[in-house]
């Protein structure tokens, strides 16, 4: 029976999806020979640079990936809670015994190998939502429901935040989307949209004339849906609750946000003027990426990522490297294999006849997506700096390994589909 | 069990929007704005500018007159400066911090662009050098240019070699090829011949990191430009000759130029007092440049080329050629005179000496009234004064007076030759005549001679009848020099002429004023001038050349306020024709006298010890 489940593994994975992996982890072991390339040390095979230590993580990532498809497909749903239990404790246990690394404490160490579980509670939490959700009896719209989903990822997000990595929190964002394809109304959506303008306008836009224009705005609205009782009581709502929102969020931006955060804001909002400080990685990531033009620089010939200029190009301004080195061409290529391969996981987990394969495939799209959005939004600046990895692309054990258990789980259960009874 | 499954098309959407938003970006910065290519080369392509060596000058015996020696500039672009350890830098440049915020926010301030390099602080010392190559890295935006400065190994003819000095910025925008803190040559031969010494500055272009380090050449050198040396130079200056005139000049104020009369190469040029030209290099000029410029001795000032003096009784030989020429005298007109010239109720005196005067004896004697009587005949042999004068001041004027040469030396003066119009309407026109400007017949009145003109008509007279443009240089890289420089210039006068003046030169250093120039049988032709000088005491002159036939060297020698010409010009300019011409001078007590004698109100301050 094992014997003949692991045959129809490998004639039932997605190779299209395997195949995307190994293509885009392969572009992103060569550019960081390009981002960090050292004269000195040529061989791209030299595990003292990190592109020899990138390839040493794609080779325990492939073998990861083996072992993950050689476990039964009913591991998955069936460990899901003890995996994301065991994973919460760890992110709490980080908190207090794990090494700080340029100010935030999310690494454990074992001797000088270091990992981050924030990045491995991605897929935790993914298998746990997943489980939740899928259970017979789950009726989205039921108020509990929303509320015990969103602890499910809220939890960690809240854990990481403690260990000072708010950028890696924001990824669990992700699982909004996830609960929006499970029948969460497209509200939350709008809701999350209405949101971030406010937000950001409460911050550009003096906070008295904000209020006035919003309370211009709800009278001009009840002049078009007439004086109705409960449209007034909507509306109004709406009103006290952008108002209050407007508040908070000077408030909190005056008073909770880290000095640092505050910069990184203004910056990008263009109300501070930060070419040297908080603005500098932003400025050089995209002078390196506009300097490519339409073709780019060609291999090993960029000088801002090559020679420093860029910041962490190897890891989170990897991106910088795709652009200068290879234009505006690589910049559609490698976009173009995001896009192709973020419709292909939504195209697997829609066929899937297990809700919890099709939840997990979810899942796994929208950390990707928001990796890339806020990734790619980083470095050609329209979003902060925070700091996340490009997806496959970035220097790291951590994440690539993370990403890699993500996606073949996702394989995985995806070979596992007819084995599902409907 | 697969409710909302349209929403895929919702979640898809968002995904393929993002991305598309993000490739417009893209575009728009990678494709359409230029702006990050251009911000891309300024932070890692550094033009490395390579100041080629400026050229060497050599003597006419090929002994080293300038070279270059290597400076270190400290550079700095300002908008690459970073939050740096001020004081630590402060420390190795040994500046004050509050002088170093200063420069920068100057320099910060200008309107070039700010990332263009400028020089932070110039010739920093070797030491300061070496530290701060191991420190630069700690410093963003300052880098070390090695350039050169001029050394003068023998510290002579300052005047003549000029100085280089830093470019203002009305050069700058005059002349596209300068920028700041470039250096150029300012005076002299320097100035002159500033394109081919200077050479063609070249541009490296490379590729340096974050850190300033750098990282190799840009596109393997295909936008590099090389530097093309500076060409050297041929100096027609013995520089033997010329140590030992401005040892002779010393503690005097004068001028002296001594010129081979075959080619019209200046062989020395000596304006005292002089200076040591090291003084003008670099960081010393900024130091010493101000305060030379208001000594009242004025070092500076060239005075071999730019002072005007009245040529004195040396005058008579030229209007003895003209009225040779004219035909109002011969070799055997006689003048009489009895202690001067007498014409009405004017009187020019002259000393007592035999009377009546023949041509040869007045250049001898230098007779005052032999020449008012000449002159006057030559301005009286026309119908009308105003003729007359323009014939005599066209004959005065071929021997190279009253105007500049086609010279390479920059700083000249024309000198003055009066003309008919000055004095038309000085005294009305009609209203003069050869009487009233009577003083020109002795060289004196209104005509201003410079000592280059001086030495260049004694060339003349040498040459018995022609000149080439007195010049420094002789060879540029071992070409030949600008054709107007290897141009004949010939007067009207005979050839015979001149004999019969040359005649009486000789006879003026046999027996006559300037015996004392005499020298065995170096047959040394001069002639005395003592200028009055309506400021103080007469200036001293002579004129001479040697040997009688086939000259070797003609010279002027002036010296301010030192009374008659033989006293001090006479012995100065047979030392020098001895040293010239036997490259030894074996009369120690008259060589003692002159370098011991001291005619200045106070002691030079400009010259090194050699």
């Amino acid at each position: 029976m094992a014997n003949r489940s692991n045959e129809g593994v490998l004639q039932n994975i997605d190779w299209v999806l395997v195949m995307l992996y190994l293509v885009m982890v392969t572009m992103g072991w060569f550019n960081i020979y390009a981002a960090v390339y050292n004269e000195e040390y040529k061989s791209i095979f030299d595990t003292t640079q990190s592109y020899g230590m990138q390839l040493v993580w794609i080779v325990t990532s492939l073998f990861i990936a083996f072992v993950i498809l050689v476990i039964d497909g009913e591991f998955f749903p069936r460990f899901a809670w003890p995996v994301y239990g065991a994973f919460v404790l760890l992110l709490v246990a980080v908190i207090f015994v794990g090494a700080e690394v340029k100010g935030s404490k999310s690494w454990i160490g074992v001797g000088a190998f270091r990992v981050q579980p924030a990045e491995f509670a991605k897929f935790a939490t993914n298998l746990a939502l997943a489980k939740y959700l899928s259970n017979i009896n789950i009726k989205i719209e039921k108020l509990s429901t929303k509320l015990i989903a969103s602890a499910l990822f809220a939890v960690p997000a809240l854990i990481i935040i403690l260990q000072n990595e708010t950028g890696s929190a924001l990824v669990y964002a992700a699982f909004v989307l996830v609960l929006f394809r499970e029948g969460l109304s497209g509200n939350i959506l709008i809701f999350g949209v209405a949101m971030a303008i406010l937000f950001v306008l409460a911050l550009l836009v003096d906070e008295t004339v904000l209020s006035i224009i919003l309370v211009g705005l709800a009278a001009a609205s009840f002049i078009f849906v007439r004086f109705k009782m409960r449209n007034i009581m909507i509306t109004g709502g709406i009103l006290v609750a952008s108002l209050a929102f407007v508040h908070s969020v000077d408030y909190a931006f005056v008073n909770i946000l880290e000095p640092h955060q505050k910069k990184r804001i203004n910056v990008l909002l263009g109300k501070e003027v930060d070419p040297k400080g908080a603005g500098y990685n932003v400025n050089q990531s995209m002078i390196a990426i506009g300097s490519g033009g339409l073709l780019g620089k060609g291999y090993l010939k960029g000088t801002q990522t090559k020679y420093n200029y860029v910041p962490e190009q190897s890891t989170d301004f990897i991106f910088c490297t795709v652009g200068e080195e290879w234009g505006f061409l690589g910049s559609v290529i490698v976009l173009g294999l995001f896009v192709i391969l973020l419709l292909r996981i939504i195209y697997l987990a829609e066929r899937q006849r297990s809700t919890f394969s099709r939840i997990y495939g979810y899942g796994l799209a929208s950390i990707i997506f928001l990796h890339l959005a806020i990734n790619i939004g980083m470095t050609i600046g329209l979003a902060p700096v925070v700091g996340i990895p490009l997806p496959f692309f970035s220097y790291g054990g951590s994440s690539l390994w993370s990403f890699t258990i993500l996606t073949f789980i996702f394989v995985r259960l995806d070979a596992y589909r007819f084995q599902i009874l409907r | 069990m697969n409710l909302f499954s349209d929403r895929k098309y919702v979640i898809s959407t968002i995904f393929i929007t993002l991305v598309v938003l993000f490739l417009i970006r893209l575009f728009y910065i990678q494709v359409i704005n230029d702006k990050y290519k251009l911000a891309a080369n300024d932070n890692a392509l550094r033009h490395k500018i390579e100041y080629p060596e400026r050229g060497v000058i050599y003597d006419r015996n090929g002994k080293i007159l300038v070279y270059n020696e290597a400076a270190y500039d400290l550079m700095v672009i300002p908008k690459r400066v970073k939050t740096i350890d001020t004081l630590d830098l402060c420390n190795m440049l040994q500046i004050t911090k509050e002088s170093f915020i200063e420069k920068l926010t100057k320099l910060k301030k200008q309107k070039f662009s700010s990332f263009r390099p400028e020089v932070f602080e110039g010739e920093i010392s070797l030491e300061t050098y070496a530290t701060l190559q191991e420190k630069l890295y700690k410093f963003p935006g300052f880098f070390v240019q090695a350039r050169t400065l001029r050394k003068y190994p023998l510290r002579i003819a300052p005047h003549a070699l000029g100085y280089v000095g830093e470019v203002d910025e009305k050069l700058i925008a005059s002349n596209p090829y300068y920028r700041m803190g470039d250096n150029m040559g300012l005076s002299g031969v320097e100035k002159a011949y500033e394109t081919p010494l200077r050479g063609q500055r070249g541009v490296k272009i490379v590729m340096v990191d974050v850190y300033n380090r750098e990282k190799g050449s840009f596109e393997g050198g295909k936008y590099d430009t090389a530097s093309v040396l500076g060409r050297s130079l041929t100096s027609s200056i013995d520089a033997e000759l010329q140590q030992y005139g401005e040892k002779l000049m010393q503690n005097k104020i004068g001028a002296v130029v001594a010129i081979e009369p075959a080619t019209g190469e200046i062989l020395s040029m000596i304006s005292a007092p002089t200076y040591d030209p090291n003084l003008l290099v670099g960081r010393n000029k900024k130091k010493n440049y101000p305060r030379m410029a208001l000594d009242t001795l004025k070092p500076l000032y060239n005075r071999a080329t730019m002072a005007k003096y009245p040529p004195g009784s040396t005058f008579k030989l030229l209007n003895a050629l003209i009225g040779l020429h004219e035909g109002v005298i011969n070799e055997n007109t006689l003048f009489s005179c009895s202690r001067g010239f007498h014409f009405g109720g004017l009187t020019v005196g002259c000393h007592p000496h035999a009377s009546p005067v023949n041509l040869k004896f007045s250049i001898t004697t230098s007779c005052n009234s032999y020449y008012c009587n000449t002159f006057k005949n030559i301005l009286q042999k026309y119908p009308k004064t105003a003729i007359g004068f323009n014939v005599w001041r066209n004959h005065v004027m071929s021997f190279g007076l009253g105007q500049k040469f086609p010279t390479d030396l920059p700083q000249e003066s024309s000198g003055n030759v009066p003309t008919v119009k000055y004095y038309d309407k000085y005294h009305g026109s009609g209203r003069w005549n050869a009487i009233t400007v009577i003083s020109l017949a002795i060289g004196q009145g209104e005509m201003g001679v410079t000592p280059l003109q001086m030495a260049n008509f004694c060339t003349v007279i040498a040459n018995r009848g022609w000149f080439y443009p007195p010049h420094v240089i002789k060879e540029v890289d071992g070409g030949k020099i600008d054709s107007n420089l290897r141009t004949k210039r010939y007067t009207k006068i005979e050839r015979e002429y001149f004999d019969m003046v040359v005649d009486g030169m000789r006879n003026v250093v046999m027996n006559g004023t300037g015996r004392i120039a005499q020298l065995d049988s170096l047959t040394i032709c001069g002639k005395t001038g003592t200028a009055q000088n309506p400021h103080g005491k007469d200036h001293s002159i002579f004129i001479a050349f040697a040997p009688m036939d086939k000259p070797k060297i003609a010279i002027a020698v002036y010296v301010e306020n030192a009374g008659f010409g033989a006293t001090w010009a006479a012995p100065i300019a047979s030392l020098m024709m001895e040293k010239y011409l036997r490259r030894e001078v074996k009369r120690p007590e008259m060589e003692k006298r002159i370098f011991e004698a001291n005619l200045l109100p106070r002691k030079e301050d400009w010259i090194s010890k050699k």
